[in-house]
């Protein structure tokens, strides 16, 4: 597997960044900030194209990570098309299939924009892509919100491993890993700076 | 491991945020036209309830069933307890019906402690006799913290019948927690012999302590349980300790007026006040069913309990 020679680099870190939260060695970046701004650009300009101009696009972010992409996309689009993109966020705490796996969690925000999903093509975003189970929660959480004309999926990495039949309409990135392995998205806004790292399972706390 | 809700001092300030903010998250469900998440489907409550309650019941009933829960409603009359069983006996059919969580309100106040010792669920207390109701306070917290934003050094007033208050105490210990000043204002034959552990200032001069409050909670003269005269009559605990339009009026301009219902109008609480736009009584009845969605989330959702007491003998 090429995966067992990834995790032993030892990655270099600008020393101004801040990874407290990452225990221990911090992993690679296999994403810099300009990859992951070229990522976006290129999704919301396949949104618009896949949408015909995006007329009835809802963009919906996933707590926590996927709410700041899904900004971001909406500015993108915003300046391509020279008007506002809805977007809101949705948090599938209470969908999840692993509740009961771990200790109850504290809730973040689900917050529709003014228009409601109802009859509109929602774009869900979040960060990374794994078991899919996520997504799964998410598709049973916007049931009970509305009924969007269609769903789709946008996601900055694919780290594959699915464990349900999903797959995303958006891709920033696809990254093979193994299951040793854990993926970090760190965004400016949630993390002070921009990078995807990929690091051996201990050192990093998974996004998923 | 935490897993039961005993009394409001069984909650840590990190504790007690994470409820309020759990509960305003969940009060967006009741905006919504499906008012249900999936979140404990296939999980048992039981509503045990010996003693008589409207508001209170339902709300648990709903918030259960908010979260799609499974419910069953226990009530005292009409169950085997008119035939003289034992809350033990009770407590072993629950047990053996596999409850995951148990609601119980009780006359005896300790009802729930003892209970929590007998059943592998998880006990919240919906009031024992004059002791607790730790939702009711959190509950009024919620109020409070959506009319007046953080509660720290908050001036509440609790005005009333606080001897056979659990609602009173309840606060009390729960608004010391969040910070909040509170001062209890009640005649003497009304306050507890033992007020010095109280983390609360008293008060007997309700009128001195009007302008400076930001909230007021008027409490039930509590006639069932009142087996003494505490008061020479109605008319005069009214006129000294009773909450009327010129009182209302010399509360600051943003100060709310709160009840935990039932009310006795023209008693604690003159019907003009109560049905005033400054009165939140409404309001905490509708805040009751998310802050319980919360308790009943942070207690039952996950494989152990978030919030809440260690579990007896652990």
């Amino acid at each position: 597997m090429n995966a067992a020679s990834k995790q032993a680099e030892p990655a270099e870190e600008p020393a101004e960044c801040d990874l407290r939260h990452v225990a221990g060695s911090p992993g690679k970046a296999v994403l810099e900030a300009a990859d992951i701004r070229r990522a976006l650009t290129r999704i919301a300009h396949e949104i618009l194209e896949r949408t015909k101009g995006g007329d009835d696009v809802v963009l919906l972010g996933i707590q926590t990570r996927g709410v700041t992409l899904a900004r971001r996309l909406a500015d993108r689009i915003a300046d391509v098309e020279g008007r506002p993109v809805p977007c809101g966020s949705l948090d599938v705490t209470m969908y999840r299939d692993d509740l009961r796996m771990k200790p109850a969690r504290a809730l973040g925000r689900t917050e529709l924009p003014g228009e409601g999903v109802d009859d509109r093509i929602v774009v869900l975003v979040d960060d990374v892509l794994f078991s899919g189970r996520t997504v799964r929660a998410a598709l049973d959480a916007l049931n009970d919100l509305g009924r969007p004309r269609a769903v789709q999926l946008a996601i900055l990495v694919d780290r594959g491993h699915r464990e349900l039949p999903i797959r995303a309409d958006y891709v920033g990135k696809n990254l093979p890993t193994s299951m040793r392995e854990t993926v970090r998205v760190l965004l400016a806004e949630n993390d002070g700076r921009d990078a995807v790292l990929l690091g051996p399972k201990d050192s990093l706390q998974g996004a998923q | 491991m935490k897993r039961h809700l005993i009394s409001a001092a069984d909650l840590t300030r990190d504790d007690a945020l994470l409820v309020l903010d759990t509960a305003e998250e969940l009060a967006q469900v009741a905006d919504r036209s499906i008012k249900k998440l999936p979140t404990l489907r296939g999980r048992t409550v039981v509503n045990l309830f010996f003693e008589d309650s409207t508001r209170t019941r339902i709300s648990f009933e709903a918030a259960a069933k908010r979260l799609s829960a499974d419910v069953i409603n226990f009530s005292a009359k009409g169950s085997s307890v008119s035939k003289g069983e034992s809350l033990k006996d009770t407590a072993l059919t629950l047990e053996a019906m596999g409850a995951d969580g148990v609601v119980i309100r009780h006359n005896a106040s300790g009802a729930p402690h003892r209970l929590a010792g007998w059943v592998r669920g998880s006990v919240v207390n919906a009031g024992d006799g004059t002791h607790e109701h730790p939702t009711q306070a959190l509950l009024d917290a919620f109020t409070m913290r959506r009319r007046l934003g953080d509660l720290s050094g908050r001036k509440v007033t609790i005005v009333g019948d606080v001897l056979h208050s659990r609602v009173a105490r309840s606060n009390v210990l729960l608004l010391a927690t969040l910070g909040a000043e509170v001062t209890v204002v009640a005649p003497p034959t009304l306050l507890p012999v033992a007020m010095g552990d109280w983390p609360c200032e008293v008060s007997y001069d309700l009128d001195a302590v009007l302008p400076k409050s930001d909230a007021i909670m008027m409490l039930r003269v509590q006639q069932e349980r009142m087996n003494a005269a505490y008061f020479p009559t109605v008319r005069e605990y009214s006129r000294r300790y009773g909450l009327d339009a010129p009182r209302m009026a010399q509360l600051p301009e943003h100060a709310i007026v709160m009840h935990p219902g039932p009310m006795n109008r023209g008693v604690e609480i003159a019907a003009e006040v109560a049905d005033s736009p400054r009165s939140t009584i409404v309001e905490q009845v509708a805040n009751g069913v998310s802050v319980r969605m919360a308790v009943l989330y942070l207690l039952l959702g996950g494989s152990e309990s978030a919030i809440g007491t260690p579990g007896a003998g652990e």
